[in-house]
């Protein structure tokens, strides 16, 4: 049988340039999304904006310089890793900025230079791209990068300054305790909250208070958050069932015993809980796939969150509840397969 | 509105065709009819070079039961029997050329006049498979074998597909505006053929204009009924979901929940062979995209050559791709030199700017193809096991139910091509199959 019809490029090439073709050819879909990943890791950077400046407003030009450096150099050190192995640069993509802005947010803002670069490197090196880069880490990077920190420097992971207004910054800032931290000192040294300072929940709500630069304003965090989750590029169930777990446990001891237990509200706006719950647990890589699995996930960690932070040595539990659930996630994963299309129920 | 779960809202882009009324394509010099344009048993030529033949001759036998004839486009001289590409495997596949006479000469006793509800079912059934009928939304499957469900499969709804769900695509819309009578018609022949009192014809809300007409022209029998706009709603199993709550077993058929789907155009074609005697030789297609210069919806002979067709729509404009069916589930082809076939619901030319081509990265497991996926499976996994080659591990994991709609695809950030990896790892399940059973 012959060839037809004779016009085919494809068939004899020297035939018939006129019907020659060049076009793509790949399986369907032909279309897609515009939103890629490195829209959506905009989307994040944006959605970290009001809590960042928060802590700019608060802390003054020590915050920036930590932001800074811990964004410049996680693509820094991204860059030259993916250089050196000879893997493709995939600096574009913002994931690697988005690692450095959250570390950032998650350290003091007398954070040294040196101290945030170290925590660059463990973000980056040791728990991204060891593992394979973007995708297959386990553990949230940013969070590992700080709790590498906080064990290895506690003096400098603990040394907070005081909130100041932007226009009334002065170069040697006091230092003094965060909430959590007060709370944590009364409770050791006296047996009861009662000894604790004063609990203004205005302050922590708005952002006047000591802590990681990112952390201190629950209502900026928030924004962010429902920024995030009407953007759809996370969804309502970590950060609401985080937040909801926290408060109703706390709730439930501060009920039995008020003297002994703070009020559930003050453990919400307290601390890193906010930033936590919408940021650094709602990571797609390392925070399960369905829905069912990412509420699993919320429970451990507010449950894990509230033994730190009432039992536990250290006053926060919030990035160390994060990293133990994510070690959870391929388990969570396999347990809460979504039940497929034609299957009796 | 009724729908299904999961799904996905692309751009739907309708816009550039939907107003225009179909317009019949002119008769041309030379028509390319493919022999094998349906799924099932293959069909064997019965003409050879030098044979004159008359419009809606039969040109081939078909093998078996799941196999149906192809007819005559026109009147004129079977010129050769060759091997061309074809659209939808890309391989060198029989064909029948027959040069045209110019006089377009119906062949004997056609179009005959006769009435389909006094014919018995079996001559119904008989008529529907000489006249080459097969699904022309694009699965091209036996239309008669549809309608022939086993006696242990009692069938209790039959609905007729008007969805349109694919972006761009018109032509179904088309039809029910300008031709509403013959698939209300064809529907009644297959409700006579099915033993059915009733009927459902489903249309995305899209379309007010065609759900409006019909609702206007349907006998009480024939329910219209208005579908949330949504992708894949026109996909068989997801059809059947959103009307009636039920699901098809994972595996199974629509027979196995006692439903019937036929689209829109294959009802038209039902008729026109039952009443008249006509077999499918032309149909409705959407000529489309912005590669395209003047976008049409004609009525085209099968057998045409794509390149003739663009032409006839004022040629191609910075096209980058070309595609046979939607942009969801169309298939791309590497030249213009193939013919429309009884399954071509459309010929889409995509611009760069149009389509998607960018290198694909690490799913960061964010879990949208999850959402999307109407079969409940879990997309990403199918893809990483696809990147590796693991066929079985993707069996474990549902590779067989997926139906390669590409709402995953669509929405993976990542821009990983997980519809062409299920393809992929489905093509080396088959392969150790056939294998296990030769050996």
């Amino acid at each position: 049988m012959k060839n037809v019809p004779a016009s085919n490029p494809a068939q004899d090439p020297e035939k018939d340039q006129t019907a020659k073709l060049s076009v793509y050819v790949s399986s369907s879909p032909h279309v897609h999304t515009p939103e890629d990943v490195p829209w959506i890791m905009r989307q994040v950077v944006y959605a970290l904006i009001p809590g960042a400046l928060v802590g700019v407003y608060f802390f003054g030009i020590p915050a920036i310089k930590v932001i800074a450096v811990a964004v410049a150099s996680c693509v820094a050190m991204e860059a030259l890793w993916q250089k050196l192995t000879g893997s493709p640069i995939t600096i574009n993509d913002g994931s690697a900025a988005l690692t450095g802005l959250l570390l950032a947010m998650n350290l003091p803002s007398g954070a040294p230079w040196w101290l945030v670069v170290i925590g660059s490197f463990v973000a980056i090196i040791i728990a991204k791209q060891i593992f394979g880069g973007i995708g297959n880490n386990p553990f949230n990077p940013a969070l590992v990068g700080r709790v590498f920190l906080l064990i290895s420097f506690p003096v400098a992971m603990t040394t907070w300054p005081e909130p100041r207004s932007f226009f009334t910054q002065t170069a040697d800032a006091t230092t003094g305790a965060t909430p959590l931290g007060a709370l944590k000192t009364a409770i050791f040294e006296h047996g009861t909250i009662g000894a604790a300072p004063e609990m203004n929940l205005m302050d922590p709500f708005l952002g006047n208070v000591g802590g990681s630069l990112g952390e201190i304003s629950a209502l900026a965090l928030i924004l962010g958050g429902v920024y995030l989750i009407a953007r759809r590029i996370i969804t309502w169930h970590i950060p609401v069932v985080y937040i909801a777990t926290v408060a109703v446990l706390t709730g439930i001891l501060w009920l039995i015993n008020p003297e002994g237990y703070a009020n559930p509200v003050f453990h919400l706006v307290a601390g890193g809980l906010m930033l936590g719950a919408f940021f650094m647990a709602t990571d797609m890589v390392t925070s399960p796939i369905t829905n069912m699995g990412k509420i699993i996930f919320a429970v451990g960690c507010g449950a894990i969150t509230v033994v730190i932070r009432l039992w536990g040595g250290y006053p926060e539990g919030v990035s160390f509840a994060i990293l133990i659930m994510n070690a959870f996630v391929p388990l969570i994963n396999r347990a809460t397969k979504p039940t497929k299309f034609g299957v009796v129920r | 509105m009724k729908t299904f779960k999961g799904g996905i809202h692309p751009p739907e882009e309708k816009k550039l065709v939907k107003d225009n009324p179909i317009v019949d394509f002119p008769l041309i010099s030379r028509f390319y009819v493919l022999v094998q344009q349906h799924l099932g048993a293959p069909a064997k030529p019965i003409v050879s070079a030098g044979d004159e033949v008359r419009k809606g001759q039969v040109l081939s036998e078909p093998l078996g039961f799941v196999s149906v004839p192809v007819h005559a486009p026109t009147s004129g001289k079977v010129k050769e029997i060759g091997r061309m590409v074809h659209p939808v495997t890309g391989l060198l596949a029989p064909c029948i050329v027959i040069d045209a006479d110019g006089k377009d000469e119906w062949a004997d006793g056609l179009p005959l006049e006769r009435d389909p509800f006094s014919m018995s079912r079996e001559e119904l059934l008989n008529a529907i498979k000489s006249a080459g009928i097969v699904g022309m939304g694009g699965a091209t499957f036996p239309t008669h074998v549809k309608l022939s469900p086993p006696k242990d499969k009692p069938i209790d709804t039959f609905i007729v597909n008007g969805a349109e769900c694919e972006p761009y695509l018109s032509s179904d819309h088309r039809l029910m505006l300008e031709q509403p009578d013959r698939i209300l018609q064809g529907t009644r022949v297959a409700m006579r053929i099915l033993g059915l009192d009733r009927a459902t014809i489903a249309v995305e809300a899209n379309k007010p204009d065609a759900i409006r007409l019909l609702r206007e022209k349907a006998p009480a029998d024939i329910q219209i009924e208005a579908l949330k706009v949504k992708y894949p709603q026109g996909a068989e199993k997801q059809l059947i979901n959103a009307l009636t709550k039920r699901e098809v077993p994972s595996g199974g058929l629509p027979m196995d929940v006692g439903a019937v789907v036929q689209n829109a155009g294959t009802c038209a074609a039902v008729w026109d062979a039952c009443a008249r005697g006509i077999p499918l030789i032309e149909r409705i297609t959407s000529v489309t995209g912005r590669g395209v210069v003047q976008p049409k919806n004609i009525r085209v002979r099968v057998g045409t050559l794509v390149r003739e067709v663009i032409e006839f729509c004022g040629g191609l404009n910075e096209a980058a791709k070309i595609i046979f069916g939607g942009p969801m589930m169309g298939i791309a082809q590497f030249t213009q030199e193939i013919p429309i076939m009884k399954g071509t619901s459309g010929v889409l030319v995509l611009r760069e700017e149009d389509t998607n081509i960018t290198l694909y990265s690490a799913c960061i497991s964010c879990g949208r193809c999850v959402e999307a996926c109407p079969m409940g499976l879990i997309p990403s996994v199918l893809s990483k096991l696809g990147e590796k080659g693991m066929w079985e591990k993707a069996v474990e994991n549902n590779l067989l139910d997926c139906v390669e709609c590409g709402s995953c695809t669509y929405v993976c950030p990542a821009n990983r091509p997980i519809v062409h990896f299920v393809k992929h790892l489905k093509a080396l399940s088959r392969a150790a199959s056939a294998k296990s059973k030769g050996a």
